[in-house]
């Protein structure tokens, strides 16, 4: 498929083959948007790069998927904006499915902070170097990561606890 | 206008449990515990249109020692239940309790994991609401129903 990138995309993807091009794995078009697929390893440095080098300063969500797939199960999806150039694009990275670890990227921009923490609590990915690793909405003791498909919709009978409706009344 | 202009020069027989009851039944305060789009309903049921001044209920107290009915609005997260439950357990006797909407009720569309399916899990409800949202004149019917409840009730008992 051939590419109609807009002018600054056409850039981040030209200087990323320049720079990392054993890193990047696909770029491709969908609905309009533009993704990014890199290896996972170069994750921080690519962001670095893209945020010192062009200019994307904000990261306006990161997104978690359970591709439900044997091999590099999971992925996680940074939206990225940059307001100079008025261009958004999306950077995916797999994980595997026994392990899933990535770097944090919450030292670049500070909003990963909780972003991170909700892939976390939702399909149990963990982040490297995050200044504030644990669930965010979740209890704390709670056992299961909701949104990977094998979690029952209902949730596991009695993994959160109800409050206790006979309190001792001396 | 008082009860003294209607009564005149005489006198009234009455039994202590059904004078207590129609005072409890019209002065039934709310602890209203909105917890999503059902309170914004729960505000109409307070204010002028429908106003709950009708049935004594238009005190909405935010202090669960100050209140008689607990009107459960909107959908109860398993976090949110023990701050409820705890709410409950400081309103002093006696209490009643509304669960309105279809999700304080059963859930409602909230089928997943994170939501009580239905408040009757934790707290002893006295009356249901169907609807999402329930309209307010639904939620002065289960007024009105907490009101017949009370009536019948034995508020004081010989303890022997
Ligand atoms: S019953 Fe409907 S209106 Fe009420 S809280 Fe549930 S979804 Fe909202």
């Amino acid at each position: 498929m051939s590419l109609e990138l807009s002018e600054p995309l056409q850039k981040v993807v030209d200087s990323l083959s320049e720079n990392f091009s054993d890193k990047l794995v696909d770029v491709y078009q969908s609905s309009g948007d533009t993704f990014i697929r890199i290896e996972a390893d170069a994750l921080h440095e690519i962001c670095l790069y893209l945020k010192n080098d062009l200019h994307y300063v904000y990261l306006s969500d990161i997104i978690g998927t359970d591709r439900y797939t044997s091999e590099d199960r999971f992925e996680v999806i940074y939206n990225l904006l940059s307001l100079k150039d008025e261009a958004r694009f999306f950077l995916k990275v797999w994980c595997e499915e026994e392990n899933p670890e990535l770097d944090s990227v919450a030292d670049i921009w500070k909003g990963a902070n909780w972003n991170e923490r909700e892939v976390y609590d939702m399909f149990g990915i963990k982040f490297r170097n995050h200044p504030d690793f644990r669930r965010i909405f979740l209890p704390e003791d709670f056992d299961y990561f909701p949104l990977r498909k094998e979690f029952p919709l209902l949730g596991i009978p009695g993994s959160i606890e109800l409050p206790n409706t006979t309190p001792d009344t001396d | 206008m008082g009860l003294e202009s209607a009564l005149g020069e005489g006198y009234l027989t009455t039994r202590v449990d059904s004078l207590t009851n129609w005072a409890r039944a019209n002065a039934a305060w709310p602890m209203p515990m909105g917890l999503a789009c059902c309170a914004i309903e729960m505000m109409a049921f307070a204010g002028p249109k429908y106003d709950a001044a009708r049935f004594g209920s238009e005190v909405m107290r935010f202090s669960p020692r100050q209140s008689d009915v607990m009107i459960v609005a909107g959908w109860c997260t398993y976090k949110m239940s023990h701050a409820i439950r705890r709410i409950w357990d400081q309103m002093p006797d006696p209490k009643w309790c509304i669960a309105m909407g279809a999700c304080a009720s059963t859930g409602g569309m909230h089928r997943c994991y994170g939501v009580v399916q239905g408040v009757d899990n934790f707290l002893p409800v006295d009356t249901y609401i169907s609807g999402c949202p329930p309209r307010p004149d639904a939620v002065l019917h289960a007024l009105m129903k907490i009101q017949d409840k009370i009536k019948t009730e034995h508020s004081v008992m010989l303890d022997t």
